[in-house]
């Protein structure tokens, strides 16, 4: 067995800008978003690995990539040790059935003109799997399984009668009826209120444990990540710049864009206040990328260096890396 | 001293049908001068509606069916809409609406803007207006030649700056903030609380801020209250309802919420949902999520009673001093 499920290496994802006919003619060279610029991780069997970064950083398209619903520019993605970058028809379709997707807006994932059961039911009808009776047997096991009981008064029940937390399970469901390896939550509490978040992270642990899943945790939260995930990287302009356990990340944050993003959330506490966070301005254009190392124009920290190399990951401590000249 | 004072305050929306949606039920509270005051509370539970109610912005479909807001002791539910719309609105009380930041014109620069609500409120000249449009941009950390920008020039962050500056251009008493940062990232959300904070102090205003992000509301409110099923179900300073919460919602809401200061831990949920407040349940309106209700609770509504100094619970469970 290996030691990762999932594996990125060098990932790139460049979105062309459309360019005007002049420009064009003149020959000036095209411009690019560059929403993935060279990240590589991976994901280890039993997981929760967090993507967090705001908005704009690219852990949405990190993921998406993840599962080829977007073709990377470059670099290669590993899946249980065959590289799928490139794979096509049939064997697309065979990862497809290991590795799923639970979107952030239940109120828009699911359709609203189908049934609970067509919805659940969906991906056994595009793998062809089972029998029509099968099917409804395997989306009664799957409803009964996000705790959606009884599952037979909600199979003929449609989206709109169904609040938002049990919108999001029947999304899960949907994920998990073809027993995935590997599944990739995009925000899967964001748009849900308080009492009804902690349900929906506890069910996607306890799913973790029932059907052995590995997951991809994408989230702006990092107080959530911090009580859910095992690793956690943190993102910025299409780069990882601190990666290690939850523990490490947020309780001893080494990277200053870190930093900052940890002494920025406030606590549930009124006598203790949010301090001073070390850095001005906002997240700069990803079309037009700082050089050096990206997050430089707002590091209070800044060095020469920082303004033409490139900082790399480096470790240190084990298992923990940064990507700071201030760690090199 | 008490500047705004709320009785007994219904609001229901009158929905296709015939049904009723009790969206602020018998709210009662006040705000004093200089206040810092946090409205919490789960989407549906009436903390925008009841921001709504406080300015009589209000659909056609809403009724208001009971109640007093006694602002500076003036009845603002019996004031003639024009003498609202030139004394009240804006001069006294302002509202930075949720989404707001983009809400802002895209094709009218930032400064016309502003003036625009100068020039609505009060007869200036466009030279005088536009010099205090310039002020109000540098009072929220803006640039005065954002005047000439375009809302799309803006960053999220500098629109939501904007749109803070437009509530403040009559130098209201009260400034009411709907979600303000629930759209923005945490570094930018840290500067917009912030800016909030400063702005009360450096103006002397009371702030309403309005949010279901209950670290926010600890971060810069200094009295606190809890909306559940458009109730006020908890109230007092933040200490006593974020550290010492008396009713069994806001303790379970306490519960619900990551601290990033925190060890890992298992996080809770409540129970159930919120109730459709189109046909809310009998008693409390906590009851069928509440694992302490009794016969009482299904039958009776509780009342606000003070569990301790300016420490207000609606809970059957909690009577008065004695039972503390």
């Amino acid at each position: 067995m290996s030691e990762f499920v999932v594996k990125t290496e060098n990932l790139k994802k460049w979105f062309p800008l459309r360019q005007g006919i002049f420009d064009a003619l003149r020959g000036k060279p095209s411009q690019y978003l560059k929403a993935v610029d060279g990240v590589s991780f991976d994901i280890r069997p039993g997981e929760i690995f967090c993507l967090a970064g705001e908005s704009g950083c690219g852990k949405t398209t990190t993921g998406r990539l993840m599962l080829r619903l977007l073709d990377p520019t470059e670099g290669h993605i590993f899946f249980d040790g065959i590289d799928i970058t490139s794979l096509e028809g049939k064997e697309l379709k065979t990862f497809r059935k290991k590795a799923q997707i639970i979107f952030q807006d239940p109120y828009e994932s699911l359709s609203p003109t189908m049934s609970i059961l067509d919805i659940v039911t969906e991906p056994l009808v595009i793998h062809n799997i089972g029998s029509k009776n099968e099917r409804i047997e395997y989306a009664i096991k799957a409803l009964e399984d996000v705790a959606l009981k009884p599952a037979e008064n909600f199979l003929r029940r449609y989206p709109h009668e169904l609040s938002g937390g049990q919108r999001q399970r029947v999304a899960i469901a949907r994920a998990i009826i073809l027993k995935p390896k590997f599944i990739v939550a995009d925000e899967p509490v964001s748009m849900l209120d308080m009492s009804i978040r902690a349900g929906i992270l506890k069910l996607m642990l306890d799913i973790r444990e029932r059907y052995k899943i590995t997951y991809l945790f994408i989230t702006h939260d990092l107080a959530i990540a911090k009580h859910i995930c095992d690793r956690i990287a943190i993102m910025y302009l299409g780069k990882i710049v601190e990666i290690g356990s939850a523990e490490q990340v947020i309780n001893s944050p080494h990277h200053p864009y870190t930093k900052a993003l940890v002494a920025a959330i406030p606590i549930p506490n009124p006598l203790v206040k949010v301090g001073d966070v070390p850095i001005r301005g906002e997240v700069p254009s990803p079309i037009n990328l700082p050089a050096g190392c990206r997050f430089h124009p707002r590091c209070p920290y800044a060095i020469a260096i920082c303004k033409q190399v490139e900082p790399n990951l480096v470790e240190v401590e084990h298992d923990h890396m940064v990507a700071c000249h201030l760690y090199q | 001293m008490t500047l705004l004072e709320v009785n007994d305050l219904s609001m229901y929306y009158e929905v296709y049908g015939g049904g009723l949606v009790k969206a602020v039920d018998k709210i009662s509270f006040t705000l004093n001068e200089h206040d810092s005051f946090g409205i919490v509370g789960e989407s549906g539970c009436g903390k925008s509606s009841l921001a709504s109610v406080l300015l009589r912005l209000l659909p056609t479909n809403a009724k208001i069916i009971s109640g007093k807001i006694l602002l500076e002791g003036l009845n603002i539910l019996k004031l003639p809409e024009d003498k609202l719309r030139k004394e009240v609105r804006w001069k006294k009380i302002a509202i930075v609406f949720q989404g707001s930041m983009n809400a802002l014109n895209p094709i009218i620069k930032v400064g016309d803007q502003i003036i625009e609500a100068i020039q609505v409120h009060e007869n200036v000249p466009k030279t005088r207006a536009l010099q205090r449009a310039k002020l109000l941009l540098e009072m929220v950390g803006l640039d005065s030649s954002v005047v000439n920008r375009y809302p799309f020039e803006l960053s999220g962050g500098q629109r939501q700056r904007a749109v803070i500056a437009m509530a403040l251009a009559l130098n209201p008493k009260i400034l009411i903030a709907d979600e303000p940062t629930t759209a923005l990232d945490v570094i930018v959300q840290d500067q917009i609380l912030k800016l909030l904070k400063r702005l009360q102090h450096e103006l002397g205003m009371s702030l309403i801020f309005i949010s279901h992000d209950i670290s926010a509301v600890s971060e810069v409110s200094n009295r606190v209250a809890v909306m559940y099923a458009g109730k006020i179900v908890e109230i007092g300073s933040a200490e006593q309802v974020f550290l010492r919460p008396k009713h069994p919602y806001t303790r379970a809401l306490m519960e619900t919420v990551p601290s990033i200061k925190e060890a890992k831990k298992e996080l809770k949920s409540i129970p159930g949902s919120p109730p459709s407040l189109l046909d809310p349940p009998t008693g409390c309106r906590f009851h069928p999520r509440c694992p302490y209700a009794t016969a009482i609770c299904k039958q009776v509504e509780p009342n606000l009673v003070e569990v301790e100094h300016d420490h207000m619970v609606a809970c059957h469970l909690v009577g008065g001093e004695s039972n503390e």
